[in-house]
């Protein structure tokens, strides 16, 4: 009998759509390689009851942004004893809020861009809106604004001037409680994707989105960026990239799949942007094409991510180092 | 080094479809759908509110009596018994028509975009309202117009700015409108504007498209002349039944002269052969004798409560600097929030929150209209409505706060 799959889906964090597309396509996949995949929705059943009724070998976690990788769907399913693909519930959440992230990957001495933190809270309740010039002198201009908790760029935006920082904080404090405020690093955007061990990752992806800006109109429609794999790096700074990367994945603790994003400055030194536990699965996604440039099909990195989890199994997993 | 092609085409795509991205509201929005989040975003008619034993017999009589013709092929033009019902819509409002200047569409959308194929050449001007209909800029973008913008006050379309736009040499192929309780805008243009618009755009010889889908759902107040009574050669009439029956059955109309409805109708025919025939007669049927009227009158009426309901709630929780329109028909209130805010950045703190609207900037071609946001009230009860804007208006509170402490 063929073993049966959920892939989890969908979900009510903002990148509900990427998340189906993601989904829809790692269930034709599997069903390609011989599983019973089926796509599950928890935004639309219960999880617990549907994966009770289904009797699944495991979920395959395509949830994008909140709920689905900030390690939420990660302790249901451990406590369910249902094995899953991605990394376990604290290197998800860590990862998933920049603010934590940003901490554990300059600790470790990850190379990431020097950076603020700015909490709604401290707005609302502190009324300390007056250390915007402090964080812009900190950081320097111009800046990336970013939400802690969300992804595919949402609520991020590029600012040039003073003035308009207080505009793009209150954008980002839209998605989330609080803003990264990033000094930008202008150079060659690349992405690093990793399946299976952090020691092995998987050729460059060089992105270059014609209207200058990987925003999310740059990601998801088809044609609006250009993509190369291998980047057109010279060999020694694309192996530093993926040094850099593999030594933010270990630090972070991530298993089986992940995503970090570099930006490499003039001097060819890589900067880590963001890690992502969930890496989009779509048709114009990074990973699935960094996977191509090895060898991997789309059907084949999907079966391999699953296998890693089945291999695991559902028993107790020991938290992975953090 | 390979270049990596993520879709085969991209070198294929015409270029009338470069405006045509993913976007991040379009997202946010599928977030939206859900029963827990008050969704003022969308316009849809409250169809639970049409008679449901009547509208089973209609469908079953149309089967029943003439199934040969429903589930056939038909004319380009569209059964001429219905265009004579549609007609007589017409005429509720004052408006003569000859059932053979009609030509029924697909939703009054699917005349839009003929009018865009048959009328504009890429770089040709087209005037829209600011802020207009997004489904109208839409159907034009395809055709690669410049959008000429005039914008609107209480009174609709501030027929002066058109005349100066033309006074500096703007030609456009023509002007599109909604003058009654406009979509975002919620405005009724004035008796003056009307005919102030109606002399100017037959001396600068600018045909008018307008825009009625929302004439019949007056709440109050006197009707104001349509703009095709008041001129008919040179105003293009679009109608449709979504909102005095049902969406769902695409039913739209256009009324034009015999030159242009030619075009139009070989456009139409090119684009799809016909519209369907099953939906066409359920709509004939459904528009004969008189029962319509009643369940008209009781969407118009429930319409009504739930524009009071928003009023009365915008009031009560929105901040003292925010304003907002009072539309005396249709389905939306067009509010003005204070310039900070930015409606497209808040729309997902907003659905965080369980509520949703359309943020400004849809409406307009230049990224303008980010203090603005559409509230259609015409779909969630009253109770709901009451409930919605109170978390947008707790939710405006909280932007102020923070908007005041870095602007210490």
């Amino acid at each position: 009998m063929n073993e049966t799959v959920a892939v989890l889906a969908g979900g009510r964090a903002p990148e509900r759509e990427v998340s189906l597309r993601s989904g829809h396509r790692i269930v034709a996949a599997l069903r390609s390689r011989g599983f019973d995949a089926f796509l599950l929705d928890p935004a639309e059943r219960s999880l617990v009851e549907s994966l009770s009724a289904a009797r699944v070998s495991a979920c395959y976690i395509a949830l994008h942004g909140k709920d689905g990788e900030d390690g939420t769907v990660q302790r249901v399913l451990e406590l369910l004893e249902v094995p899953y693909t991605g990394s376990a519930p604290f290197s998800c959440q860590v990862t998933f809020d920049k603010v934590l992230a940003k901490e554990a990957l300059d600790a470790a001495g990850v190379a990431t861009p020097a950076w603020a933190t700015v909490q709604g809270a401290a707005l609302r309740d502190l009324a300390a809106g007056a250390i915007l010039g402090h964080v812009s002198r900190r950081v320097g201009l111009p800046a990336v604004v970013k939400p802690s908790r969300a992804g595919s760029a949402m609520g991020l935006s590029f600012v040039e001037r003073e003035v308009d920082l207080p505009n793009a904080v209150m954008s980002a404090l839209s998605f989330s409680d609080a803003a990264v405020i990033e000094r930008r690093v202008v150079g060659t955007e690349v992405a690093v994707g990793m399946i299976g061990s952090p020691e092995e990752p998987l050729p460059l992806v060089e992105i270059v989105p014609k209207s200058g800006v990987f925003d999310y109109a740059s990601r998801y429609t088809a044609g609006a960026t250009e993509y190369f794999a291998p980047a057109r790096l010279r060999p020694e700074v694309a192996g530093a990239c993926q040094e850099e990367a593999a030594h933010a994945f270990r630090t972070l603790g991530l298993r089986d799949v992940s995503r970090a994003d570099l930006m490499v400055d003039r001097d060819g030194r890589p900067w880590v942007v963001d890690v992502n536990v969930s890496p989009g699965m779509t048709d114009t996604s990074l990973l699935p094409m960094a996977a191509r440039a090895a060898g991997i099909e789309f059907p084949e990195l999907c079966e391999r991510v699953l296998r890693l989890a089945l291999d695991r199994g559902g028993s107790k997993s020991r938290g992975t180092s953090l | 080094m390979a270049e990596l092609s993520v879709d085969p085409y991209v070198d294929l795509y015409a270029r009338r479809t470069s405006g045509m991205s993913a976007s991040e509201v379009r997202a946010l929005f599928s977030v939206a759908a859900r029963p827990d989040v008050v969704s003022f975003a969308g316009g849809m008619p409250y169809v639970q509110a049409l008679p449901t034993d009547h509208l089973q017999e209609v469908a079953a009589a149309v089967l029943r009596e003439r199934a040969d013709v429903a589930l056939q092929y038909g004319g380009g033009q569209g059964p001429r018994t219905l265009r004579e019902r549609l007609v007589m819509l017409m005429a509720e409002e004052g408006t003569p028509a000859d059932p053979e200047d009609v030509v029924v569409t697909t939703g009054a959308q699917q005349a839009l975009d003929l009018l865009g194929k048959v009328l504009i050449d890429p770089g040709d001007e087209v005037v829209v309202e600011a802020p207009a209909y997004v489904g109208a800029l839409s159907a034009f973008s395809a055709y690669e117009p410049r959008f000429v913008q005039v914008e609107l006050d209480d009174r609709g379309m501030i027929v002066e700015q058109l005349e100066e736009a033309l006074l500096r040499g703007a030609r456009p192929k023509f002007v599109y409108t909604v003058p009654n309780f406009h979509n975002p805008a919620g405005v009724t243009m004035s008796r003056e504007r009307r005919e102030q618009l109606v002399a100017l755009c037959r001396e600068a010889r600018i045909p008018i498209v307008e825009d009625n889908p929302y004439g019949l759902l007056r709440f109050e107040g006197e009707r104001e002349p349509t703009l095709r009574s008041l001129d008919p050669e040179n105003v293009v009439y679009l109608g449709t039944v979504s909102k005095v029956f049902a969406p769902g059955v695409r039913v739209g109309w256009a009324v034009a002269e015999p030159g242009l409805l030619q075009r139009l109708i070989l456009a139409k025919e090119a684009g799809d052969l016909c519209g369907s025939n099953l939906t066409m007669l359920i709509t004939e049927r459904y528009l004969q004798g008189e029962r319509w009227r009643r369940s008209l009158e009781d969407l118009v009426a429930a319409y009504r409560r739930r524009r009071d309901a928003m009023i009365a709630a915008l009031e009560r929780h929105f901040p003292p600097d925010a304003t907002w329109t009072r539309p005396a028909g249709g389905f939306y209130v067009w509010a003005t929030v204070p310039s900070y805010v930015d409606t497209q950045a808040l729309l997902a703190a907003a659905i965080e929150r369980r509520v949703a609207y359309v943020p400004g900037t849809a409406f307009y071609p230049d990224g303008r209209g980010r203090d603005r946001m559409r509230l259609a009230f015409c779909y969630p009860t009253e109770d709901r409505t009451l409930e919605g804007i109170r978390r947008l208006g707790e939710l405006l509170a909280d932007e102020e706060e923070l908007f005041r402490s870095m602007s210490r």
